[in-house]
């Protein structure tokens, strides 16, 4: 199954769903895409949920890395929310565990946004 | 494509799945797709058979774009040894090959914000062994090896 990534927003907080895999080709564009529109929008808050991300590979790894660095360039904060073990497992891995601000309740997330602005 | 599994390899008592694949993205499915083949006639859990198929999936796409350049008139060679206990990968592609201890170190504090460069360290994470030989006649080849009993003391 190839990626999907749904957009809704909650206060001020863009939230994107992403679902299947992500990995090199279409799928790491298209997030790409869905970033830069919200990004270029002046939406800065982003929290992606990658709840039903079945599948993540360094290629993906790299564009979550990516959006973080693009985001907090545009003084904008980039989370995520419901990790997989796998992608919990990938992340602490390649170290990027602490680099992310990491969350598994929503409404937490949400509101650990507005605390910070 | 084509798919020829064997056991004629009677001398090291391995079976063979032997694949050759044209450098397209598509492809790397494929290849997953024989990796968790091969996973289960070797036996192994769904933990190393997911870290197998990971490692076959970046192996891959490490041939087809840095080892082939994405020229689809190059092929990728796809070779899983499998033995009692141990499965034996070979990926080779037709570039000029890579060291794998030169490739800057993504966990590194400078290239932890890097958007690529984790694929072959995932690759060595993943399996129990791993090396490069390159050659000027036949291209340069991964071979990477991961054992039956690692799960179990992993698990």
């Amino acid at each position: 199954m190839s990626m999907k990534a749904t957009v809704r927003q909650v206060d001020s907080v863009t939230v994107v769903d992403v679902s299947g895999r992500i990995t090199l080709g279409e799928d790491c564009k298209q997030l790409r895409e869905v970033i830069r529109e919200k990004l270029a929008k002046n939406h800065k808050n982003l929290l992606l949920n990658l709840a039903d991300v079945t599948y993540i590979d360094s290629s993906g790894i790299g564009e979550l890395v990516s959006a973080y660095t693009a985001v907090s360039n545009q003084g904008g904060q980039l989370k995520l929310l419901n990790l997989t073990r796998r992608v919990h497992d990938l992340l602490q891995i390649t170290k990027l565990y602490t680099v992310f601000d990491i969350h598994d309740d929503e409404a937490k997330a949400i509101s650990s946004f507005a605390t910070a602005s | 494509m084509s798919v020829t599994p064997s056991s004629s390899d009677t001398k090291s008592k391995a079976s063979v799945v032997e694949v050759t694949l044209e450098s397209t993205l598509k492809n790397v499915e494929v290849a997953e797709e024989i990796s968790r083949r091969v996973s289960a006639t070797a036996g192994f859990g769904p933990e190393a058979a997911f870290q197998m198929e990971m490692a076959v999936h970046e192996a891959v796409i490490n041939a087809i774009y840095h080892g082939n350049n994405q020229d689809p008139g190059k092929s990728v060679l796809l070779r899983f040894l499998i033995f009692e206990d141990r499965v034996e990968i070979h990926v080779r592609d037709q570039g000029k090959g890579f060291d794998p201890d030169r490739l800057p170190d993504p966990v590194a504090e400078k290239n932890l914000l890097n958007a690529s460069g984790r694929g072959i360290f995932l690759v060595r994470k993943f399996m129990d062994e791993f090396k490069v030989e390159t050659s000027v006649s036949s291209g340069t080849e991964v071979i990477m090896v991961k054992h039956l009993d690692s799960e179990i003391q992993s698990n």
